[in-house]
């Protein structure tokens, strides 16, 4: 849940180094999950196919455009950073055989808006309710586009456009333009919290973890093909030319609600100090990034700012009982650290940005829609994302607390809590009221080059 | 844990008991339907099996390989042991209790594994599978006709054939209904030091 006007780009030098590690082909992985353009701005396009040789002329022509982990990491004026990647609905379109097409794991070939009871989407955030066409099986695949500034994605937009109506029965079923919001100087979305904090490092990329991120993590857990933390993967989709550098990633357009968060805030707490600190709770950090472990009685700009520091801590010994980060805030679920087991097989890539204007501190909601449109890149929907959704951010007995939710993410409808531990009398919040509302969200698979080279040949093989 | 908000009703949390109801000082009895469930709710790997009375907890029968009823007998000699040099070994899997039966219909002989524990039904398998591949350890269910043998990295294989093999209970039963083990031994520590303070106040 990020938004997009830092480069970062993670170094993939190791390439080219030969050691004891899976040596990650950057050439075919497509760059989305591993190194990110320096764009201010994204426009993502939800699309189907009427035809399959439509779908597949589409995918053709774009493939070159499409950039690879080496071509944006190495060269920051290439400016081939499109990204694909396509729900199991558009592989059967594209022309996979059925045969092929069941090897693709469940999850997977049900699609999100099926899975909604797994994930916890219910009421207000239940597929039913979703825009853009995205609970449709009709949607096929994703085009996101990112651009070094608002008019360099209009430029990328009408291109985009033109080609479209060269590709038979290939439609816009809805789209999503992102930009970053001010303060432009660091990551950080609508409520204000800092962002990007806490991202795993792939091993073979050469990034180093910052302090406290924990050792690098097996490509496997990421990309199909390669070595997971247990070994070799298995549960590969067919033919094997699918299996090697691609990706599965959930997708969230997720509504922030600015004006309700703020009137909580203010409901909570007297004093601007007091806000501040119950926006802190909800989160498990200050709104600059700093950590509640690390800082729990005042803010820390220097520290939520410093990236040796900001993430290097852990609860079981530091915090057991949440004097600090309560057990139920947002980071102490999304990841408990060293109060949870088998961490090294839950952990995501998470891409994606912000969407509609920025509201103005002190201004009276608006009505406009505003969020998070977020990815999250993993080798197991099943195992990683469906796990995270479904015990961390929506178990209301995680940590045993009996009856709460994730406060910022989890689907709430004003019957869940949030204890807030204290000496000597903990305070606990009745009725959290739901501040994001889940708007759609799709599964998609992301191939890599080979892979979708082979998924627009599908119409010769007829 | 929360006692004066009931929540709205709801279509789609048909297994959350309601708070209230899960109050430890009131016996409790859930009849459960053939399926396992009241109403149907999907899980990651299958329906989900609602938490009871009794907490989480499955009942897998399955016939065993021919000629491995002692090789599953020794399987208990092996766990005791292992619980004995590391007694924390099988904590991840939030149980209460296992319970492990041998047991002949005509010349077949099946295996009765009942646990009961507090994380759901699917978080437990794979916790299972997790805990057995992190010690290197074999299971007791490779001795079990139609288990797959590559379930080390088929996770969904051993749900799936746990899941084929469970009898789910028609009827459970808490004298001090939905207590997680975590609670119990909390409250015997406290109870604990509290006697020890006593004891210093004599």
């Amino acid at each position: 849940m990020s938004v997009l006007q830092e480069v970062d780009t993670i170094s993939h030098r190791a390439a080219e180094r030969t050691g004891r590690h899976t040596l990650l082909d950057f050439e075919d992985i497509q760059h989305f999950l591993m190194s990110r353009p320096p764009a201010r701005a994204a426009r993502y396009e939800f699309l189907t196919f009427q035809s399959g040789r439509g779908g597949r002329a589409w995918l053709s022509g774009l493939i070159d455009k499409v950039g690879t982990a080496k071509a944006v990491g190495e060269n920051i004026v290439d400016s081939r950073w499109v990204t694909v990647a396509i729900t199991w609905r558009g592989l059967q379109a594209l022309g996979l055989p059925e045969a092929l097409l069941a090897t693709f794991p469940q999850e997977f070939r049900q699609g999100m808006a099926a899975r909604a009871d797994v994930l916890g989407l219910t009421g207000a955030n239940h597929p039913t309710n979703w825009v853009g066409g995205l609970a449709s099986p009709n949607l096929h695949a994703i085009a996101i586009l990112f651009a070094r500034d608002v008019p360099e994605r209009e430029r990328c937009r009408q291109e985009h456009e033109r080609y479209l109506v060269q590709c038979e029965g290939v439609q816009l079923l809805s789209s999503l333009d992102l930009e970053g919001i001010p303060p432009f100087d660091y990551a950080h979305e609508h409520f204000g919290y800092r962002d990007r904090l806490s991202q795993p490092v792939i091993e073979g990329t050469g990034a180093e973890p910052t302090p406290g991120s924990g050792p690098p993590i097996k490509p496997g857990e990421f990309f199909l093909g390669y070595p997971d933390e247990e070994g070799a993967a298995a549960g590969l989709p067919q033919p094997e030319i699918l299996s090697h550098n691609g990706s599965y990633v959930a997708y969230l357009k997720m509504e922030e609600h600015v004006a309700a968060f703020r009137d909580f805030l203010r409901e909570h707490g007297e004093t601007p100090e007091q806000q501040e600190f119950i926006a802190a709770k909800l989160m498990g950090r200050w709104r600059s990034g700093a950590p509640l472990v690390l800082s729990p009685e005042a803010d820390d700009p220097n520290l939520g700012a410093d990236l040796q520091r900001n993430n290097d801590f852990s609860y079981a010994h530091s915090d057991p009982h949440g004097y600090s980060c309560p057990l139920g805030a947002h980071i102490r679920r999304m990841n408990p650290r060293d109060t949870a087991v088998n961490m090294s097989r839950r952990k995501m890539i998470r891409r994606g940005g912000t969407y509609g204007p920025l509201l103005p501190e002190g201004a009276d909601d608006d009505g406009i829609e505003r969020g998070i449109a977020a990815f999250i890149g993993c080798a197991s929907l099943v195992r990683q994302f469906e796990f995270a959704m479904n015990v961390w951010t929506n178990d209301p007995n995680f940590h045993e607390l009996g009856n709460e939710r994730d406060p910022i993410c989890g689907t709430q409808d004003g019957t869940f809590d949030m204890t807030i531990p204290k000496r000597p009398i903990r305070k606990k919040i009745r009725g959290i009221p739901a501040f994001t509302t889940i708007r759609g969200g799709a599964y998609f698979f992301l191939p890599g080059i080979k892979a979708l080279r082979y998924l627009a040949s599908l119409g010769e093989i007829d | 844990m929360a006692t004066s908000i009931l929540p709205k009703s709801d279509p789609k949390k048909p297994q959350e008991v309601p708070p209230a109801r899960k109050d430890w000082t009131k016996p409790h009895a859930m009849a459960i339907p053939k399926e396992g469930y009241v109403t149907p709710q999907q899980g990651r790997y299958g329906p989900v099996y609602p938490r009871t009375p009794a907490c989480y907890g499955f009942t897998i029968i399955a016939k065993i390989k021919p000629g491995r009823e002692e090789a599953i007998r020794a399987y208990g000699k092996t766990i005791e042991k292992a619980i004995e040099d590391l007694p924390e070994a099988l904590e991840v899997l939030k149980l209460h209790y296992l319970r492990w039966v041998l047991f002949d219909i005509a010349d077949d002989t099946y295996f009765m594994y009942q646990g009961i524990f507090d994380t759901d039904f699917d978080k437990y398998t794979e916790d299972a599978v997790a805990l057995f591949t992190k010690y290197g350890v074999n299971t007791v269910f490779e001795n079990l006709e139609g288990f797959p043998a590559d379930w080390k990295t088929n996770v969904a294989g051993f749900a799936k054939f746990v899941r084929e093999h469970q009898c789910p209970s028609f009827l459970e039963y808490g004298e001090y209904p939905y207590v997680t083990a975590d609670e119990i031994k909390k409250a015997l520590k406290l109870k604990e030091s509290f006697g020890d303070m006593l004891d210093l106040m004599q």
